[in-house]
């Protein structure tokens, strides 16, 4: 099913590579897979696996070795809060937890709506912009930044990002 | 030539070739260098740092790069800052590696007790107890205690089926795993499968497989043997006995023609006190399968102990079989084997040791009568003339040498030949798969060549262009989709190939025959040949491990049928006498593989009921019918065997007995070095001359190729996993038994409007079998694959067929 | 400083716009190179600048690029892009704002490898920066043959392709970063052999980090000798410094290496927030020491070799600071987490020592733990040492070894038998401020 409707895409991805390393996609199929499906699911790892010409196994370590990818159903989307050393020193664990009261839930679980999961993740590279969070949906991965340290992300300015998802 | 290079490890000087790892080595002057995710059949990664070592090496000046000396002369020694793996770490030349100082001594402890901080404490309920490499190691060099808090332990599955319950041969324990990657690297590495491999990262790391079924390998027993924890376990053996408790006997297996060498371990059972085979466990043999066995040989034994077994001898009274006491049953046998007047049939199989067979033929041959083997492979004559040379071993072949594999599909026929060549053709070696129909060989073969069946021989014919410049040259034959006629040609074809470009009588050149049966080739030895044309009526019939009316072939209707079998057969069914055999395990006996080894077995477990071993038998009903007494034992047997089959000459039990050192190192108290299998100590066999070794004119002939079939054909195919009567009574292994299914190509399928998984009705030599259809990509066009032995109709050849909806 | 050399876009607006960027001199040094010098000139170039490696080793570049094995084809040249060092956040900027030098010094660094295909390597959050910008450029700069097959005429053809990772600081290593462009888990390689010999399909391959080729683009632009202009003698160029943490103004600062600690901090981060005193700083992200920040440390020179003769590594010149309120037990519980989570546990004392040490460590910041657990805690790092497969290990206990050794009493302070009364709330004083002119400082 993956290959009929984004066969384009998926023959492009491969031929970034040399022809006898198809393994090399991997990685971009399975963003495709997860994009498609909301999670890569065992089938999608069966059709990764047929288009690749390697075995399922193979493509179920990937999956299980980065943590971008999931092998489980969770919310429509997920909101990844930094709360490494450099953006808890500027207030991460603070704003991860006011952000949690707010929506009704601990770290890891999703709204009762089902719209967002809400994660503490490891550094993301913008600890000049804390605090600050991505978020991964179907579209891909999208940050969410403090403006500047005069004016850094707030609980209402995160929730004002979540609902402007919310529809897509 | 190998270089060689000296070095010295705790200042005791060692010669090893260039190339070798300073743990194998240390292995070499018996220092024992631990290691956990090391092992010599696999490439090295480093993982466990249990090998970490001092490593020192020869200073030399910057500007000149001369050698600095001290005042003695010697080198000056320049150690690493860090400790590094001995395993991964080739030998150089005056290298001065250090295993005992304080330094070493503190890192081993060190790791040893980081792999323990969540280990769990299973061990008096782990099965690995008692041959485990990590109790072992840590007796040796771990702490007395951890500081690691109990509680903190991470918890993980265990007990995961790899598989599901109902189909698992091997169960996983999590918590166990300490991240080795033995496994998955035997998996990826060895048997080419990548059906397991790791999930998570970090401390999360675990074992998966996504296969379906699971773990989806003919070879995945092997992991159970190099796992150097209890991580992971046989089905089979899972709780059964621990280690201590087992006896061990040296034993080959008898499902296909490589011959793998075996422990049995036996252990008595407290309900019946009879010694029972408990495990199965690959024996050490560098020349045949090195330390592995494939899962038939490993979980198919369970038919040496099944109720089905026959224990007395019948007789037919009153239209029905009924128990008897030998004596009856020999006397009858014998007087009317002495009325017969000469018509006199033995049909044989494979099955049977070399004694069996002898002592069958010249039981037959004494009267008058003939013999023929169960088979429709021809061309064991050719191999004796033309087979693989003297000294030939899979594991020496690489670059230089041409791998030719015709008409066999070889992973499911000769599963551990198919690993071996596998790996010759990784090591360089030119693979050539030729088949009507895709096989596993193809992903590692340098040419594929498909063929029409029936076109084998023209095919084999063209490929002599490709093989004549190869240094070497082997050809495996076997006979998918031939009868006799047809695998007979072919045989002939491919020594005739061999002959004319010298590739014989010199070692990894020649001929192998992939036999349907253990012992075929022996059976060739002893003077049996399959039956080429039908005999007429025999007065006498002794069937003897074969079952013509169970496999729907063509028998002969005798006056008076004699089985010698273990379970009551269709054949034996009809009998007029059955007698019931020994199974291997259960006496001594020789089996001669397809490579022509001859290798001895031992008995395991004492004889069921009133079973006698088939040689026995012969040779009681011989003295009673006034040919001579009866041998006392075996030995006495293949001695006679020695004196009259030239091929045998010189041979003696002592001499198929004898043992040298193997490298690796394996089954001794460093088992955490090799894994489970078991050091060979009850012999490594004898490769029989050919005649093209001893150096005798050996000729071509023109082979008689027997007419293609037109049409539609169903071809025969072998699975390894059938319902064959001496594999069907493992029951662990029945989920991987298939329900009888053929395989058709797609564009045939389209114009039948059949779909996969479909049911068909296949019509062949005025039988309709019902059977699913699975459309999956090998059936050539024109061609219905039909694997035997599920259920099915048996084909002796590729035959014209029809399929229709059903 | 004056002009910037890498982050450009803060001199030229609208550099990241393909045709300002040639307006400025762009891809001219690579039409150059390409159609005027050989490869090994172009080694022998980047070698005389004595330009190094950005992404943390600090290993000479032209030296790496030198080692490529002779008579082995075809090359590739993967790009370290995978910025996942906490406190990291130079490469990002790079590829957003100014992404135009960057290609250009892969591309020109590819011709040097004689490489006809480059991957850029991005960390999987990078997805927008891959999809929206750097995509949409290479795109564009096919379209304009600036990329593709007989580049200028010449029998050069080269293209690139962006990678991304998905959420694996250890593929920044960069053998487990060609193992995971393969397909594969994402775990270091044993070494030898080396990238250079035996590298993306066991082919000789250039590895290098994305800050690194940026610089690359100057020195063909310009010259070896210009390059050095900036600089130490060891360490020549500028560095892209990440400060982070508690400073008023965090960002990303190019500026000279062997610019002072304090220079940084005060005078360009603005200095602490609330004016509070610092406590301690990490130097290289969390694969740091923990250093005191005494005068001694705020006076040394930021570059390779002063900052190796502290005891401690520049890196990737992630510099965090942490106030007087920074708790050494926290701030190694978040570090140690981070570790924890990124160890692909391929060898045994990282992938059970980072476990045992957060347990460790949660115990002690959840006041359960007793003094001798901060002994073990330090045993057991010091237990790891050494024996690890790759540097992810060495440097996990960096931190914690470094703040048992310099701030054992924060530890000791949530033991059951180490914590002391609280002592009496003292009196925050200002900052000692920075003297008026810095040597080292260069452009005023």
């Amino acid at each position: 099913m993956l290959y009929e409707k984004h066969r384009e895409q998926i023959e492009s991805t491969l031929a970034r590579y040399p022809a006898d390393q198809k393994r090399s996609a991997v990685m971009p199929l399975l963003y495709l897979a997860q994009s498609e499906y909301g999670h890569v699911t065992k089938e999608a790892m069966d059709e990764v696996a047929a288009i690749l010409e390697i075995e399922p196994t193979q493509v179920a370590s990937i999956v299980g070795f980065y943590s971008l990818y999931y092998d489980h159903k969770a919310g429509k989307r997920r909101m990844q809060i930094c709360t490494d050393l450099p953006c808890a020193l500027r207030g991460a664990d603070k704003f991860a937890e006011e952000v949690c009261k707010k929506l009704g839930l601990k770290l890891g679980e999703t709204t009762k709506d089902g719209e967002v999961t809400v994660e503490a993740v490891m550094c993301l590279a913008a600890c000049d912009k804390a605090p600050m969070f991505q978020v991964q949906d179907a579209d891909g991965i999208h940050y969410h930044e403090s403006v500047s340290p005069e004016k850094p992300m707030t609980i209402e300015g995160a929730m004002e990002i979540l609902n402007g998802y919310k529809g897509k | 030539m190998t270089d060689l290079i000296t070095l010295k490890i705790d200042d005791v000087e060692v010669q090893v070739p260039k190339g070798t790892l300073v743990v194998d080595a240390a292995k070499r002057i018996n220092n024992d260098i631990p290691v956990f995710c090391y092992h010599p059949k696999l490439d090295p990664v480093g993982m466990c740092r249990m090998c970490l070592v001092e490593v020192g090496r020869p200073q030399r000046d910057r500007a000149t790069g001369q050698l600095l000396t001290d005042e003695q002369g010697n080198p000056k020694i320049a150690y690493g800052a860090k400790l590094d793996t001995a395993c991964t770490l080739p030998v150089e030349p005056g290298m001065h590696i250090r295993t005992s100082t304080a330094d070493v001594t503190a890192a081993r402890k060190d790791v040893v007790e980081f792999i323990l901080t969540s280990h769990p404490l299973d061990c008096p309920i782990c099965d690995k107890g008692g041959e485990c490499p990590l109790q072992n190691l840590t007796m040796r060099h771990g702490p007395g205690t951890s500081r690691f808090i109990f509680g903190e332990k991470i918890h993980l599955d265990k007990r995961v089926p790899l598989g599901t319950p109902d189909n698992a041969l091997i169960y996983l324990d999590r918590e166990r795993c300490i991240q080795c990657a033995r496994c998955t690297r035997f998996s990826d590495e060895i048997a080419g499968d990548h059906v397991i491999g790791f999930y998570e990262r970090g401390r999360k790391l675990e074992i998966v497989t996504f296969s379906e079924p699971g773990f989806d390998s003919k070879f995945s027993g092997n992991t159970t043997d190099i796992c150097p924890v209890g991580a992971l376990t046989t089905a089979d053996f899972r709780f059964q006995a621990r280690p201590w408790e087992l006896r061990n006997s040296a034993s080959i297996c008898t499902h296909c023609p490589v011959g793998c060498n075996l422990h049995l371990n036996t252990r008595r059972s407290g309900l019946s006190g009879k010694f029972e085979i408990k495990r199965v466990m690959p024996r050490q043999n560098e020349q045949v399968n090195e330390i592995w066995i494939c899962d038939k040989g490993r979980f198919g034994h369970h038919y040496i102990s099944s109720p089905d077994r026959l224990l007395s001898p019948m007789i037919r009274k009153n239209g029905q079989l009924q128990d008897a006491t030998w004596d009856e049953v020999l006397d009858q046998v014998a007087a009317k084997l002495k009325n017969a007047g000469g018509s006199v049939l033995g049909l044989a199989g494979g099955r049977l040791s070399n004694e069996d067979l002898f002592s069958l033929n010249k039981l037959i041959i004494g009267f008058g009568g003939h013999t023929a083997l169960a088979s429709r492979l021809g061309g064991g004559d050719l191999i004796q003339k033309v087979g693989l040379g003297v000294g030939s071993n899979f594991g020496t072949m690489g670059k230089g040498t041409t791998i030719v594999v015709i008409a066999s599909d070889l992973e499911e026929e000769a599963p551990v030949w198919w690993l071996r060549v596998k790996q010759a053709a990784e090591r360089g070696a030119t693979l050539i798969a030729a088949n009507g129909r895709p096989t596993k060989l193809d992903r590692y073969a340098k040419q594929k060549v498909r063929y029409a069946y029936g076109d084998e021989v023209n095919a084999l014919d063209g490929l002599a262009s490709a093989v004549e410049k190869a240094d070497n040259l082997v050809i495996m034959y076997g006979g998918e989709g031939l009868d006799l006629a047809g695998s007979t040609a072919l045989a002939q074809a491919c020594a005739n190939l061999l002959i004319s470009t010298k590739h014989v009588g010199k070692p990894n050149n020649g001929l192998v025959a992939v036999w349907e049966r253990a012992n075929d080739q022996g059976a060739w030895d002893m003077g049996l040949r399959p039956m080429s044309e039908a005999m007429s009526k025999p007065a006498v019939m002794i069937v003897a491990a074969a079952d013509p009316a169970g496999d729907a072939v063509s028998m002969p209707k005798a006056d008076f049928t004699v089985v010698t079998e273990l379970f009551l057969t269709a054949t034996a069914k009809e009998a007029d006498v059955v007698l019931p055999a020994q199974t291997f395990a259960e006496r001594d006996g020789t089996l001669t593989s397809g490579e022509r080894r001859v290798q001895r077995y031992y008995p395991s477990v004492l004889p069921l009921g009133q079973c006698r071993a088939d040689w026995q038998i012969f040779q009681q009903i011989g003295e009673r019918a006034g040919q001579g007494k009866a041998k006392a034992g075996a030995a006495l047997v293949f001695a006679d065997i020695a004196r009259t089959v030239p091929q045998y000459a010189g041979l003696s039990y002592q001499s198929l007995a004898k043992v040298e050192k193997q490298l690796p190192d394996v089954g001794g108290l460093d088992l955490y070095y090799g894994g489970t299998a078991f050091e060979n100590t009850a012999g490594l066999g004898v490769q029989y001359a050919t005649s093209a070794d001893r150096g005798e004119a050996v000729s071509t002939a023109t082979p008689t190729v027997p007419a293609k079939p037109e049409g539609m054909v169903a071809v025969p195919t072998t699975l390894l996993y059938d319902r064959g009567t001496t594999f069907y009574r493992s029951y662990v292994m029945h989920p991987r038994i298939p329900m009888p299914f053929v395989e058709i190509n797609s564009a045939d399928a389209a114009k039948l409007n059949i779909i996969d998984g479909e049911t068909i009705m296949l019509s062949v030599n005025g039988t309709e079998v019902k059977a699913a259809a699975r459309v999956d990509g090998r059936a050539p066009e024109g061609a219905v694959l039909v694997p035997q032995s599920l259920g099915m109709t048996m084909l002796e050849k590729a035959s014209a067929a029809s399929v229709r909806k059903a | 400083m004056g002009e910037h050399i890498l982050l450009r876009h803060r001199d030229i607006p609208d550099i990241d716009k393909l045709d300002v960027y040639i307006q400025h001199g762009g891809y001219e040094a690579f039409k150059k190179v390409v159609t005027t010098m050989t490869p090994g000139q172009v080694i022998d170039e980047v070698k005389a600048s004595g330009l190094r490696g950005r992404g943390g080793a600090g290993f000479p570049t032209g030296v790496k690029w030198s080692f490529l094995t002779k008579d082995s084809f075809p090359r590739y040249v993967t790009v370290n892009s995978d910025e996942s060092e906490p406190g990291t956040f130079k490469d990002r900027e790079l590829m957003e704002k100014n992404p135009h030098q960057f290609l250009e010094g892969v591309m020109i660094t590819a011709y040097a490898a004689r490489a006809n295909v480059a991957y850029n390597y991005m960390r999987g959050e990078f997805w927008d920066i891959a999809v929206k910008i750097l995509g949409p450029i290479l795109a564009d700069l096919r379209q304009r043959g600036i990329l593709g097959k007989n580049l200028f005429g010449t029998d050069y053809s080269l293209d690139i392709f962006n990678h991304l990772g998905a959420g694996a600081y250890i593929c920044g290593e960069e053998t487990a970063l060609l193992e995971s462009i393969e397909g594969k888990l994402g775990q270091p390689r044993l070494r030898p052999p080396f990238p250079a010999d035996k590298g993306l399909y066991n082919k000789p391959t250039v590895v290098n980090n994305t800050e690194t080729l940026s610089n690359v683009t100057y020195i063909m632009q310009h010259s070896a000798a210009k390059f050095r202009e900036n600089g130490t003698e060891k360490s020549p160029g500028t560095k892209v410094f990440c400060l982070s943490g508690h400073v008023n103004k965090p960002g990303n600062y190019e500026l000279p290496l062997g610019v002072t600690l304090r220079t940084l901090i005060y005078e360009h981060g603005g200095g602490l927030p609330g004016d509070k005193k610092p406590k301690a700083v990490m130097l290289a992200g969390a694969s740091s020491t923990v250093l005191a920040t005494t005068d001694d440390i705020l006076d040394m020179a930021l570059d390779y070799e002063s900052v190796a003769a502290k005891g401690a590594m520049l890196g990737s010149a992630s510099v965090i600071v942490m106030d007087e309120t920074v708790d050494a037990a926290w701030l190694t519980l978040k570090t140690t987490r981070f570790f924890k989570h990124e160890s692909c546990g391929k060898c045994t004392p990282c992938r059970e020592g980072t476990y045992w040490m957060l347990n460790v460590l949660e115990r002690v910041n959840k006041n359960e733990a007793m003094k001798a657990d901060v002994d073990l805690l330090n045993t057991v790092a010091n237990q790891i040492q050494n024996k690890c497969l790759c540097p992810l290990g060495e440097f996990a206990i960096a931190p914690v070894l470094s703040s048992i050794k310099t701030f054992r009493a924060d530890f000791d302070a949530h033991t059951k038998d180490g914590a002391k009364k609280p002592a009496p709330a003292a009196k925050p004083s200002a900052a000692k401020p920075p003297p008026k002119k810095d040597p080292a400082s260069v452009g005023d």
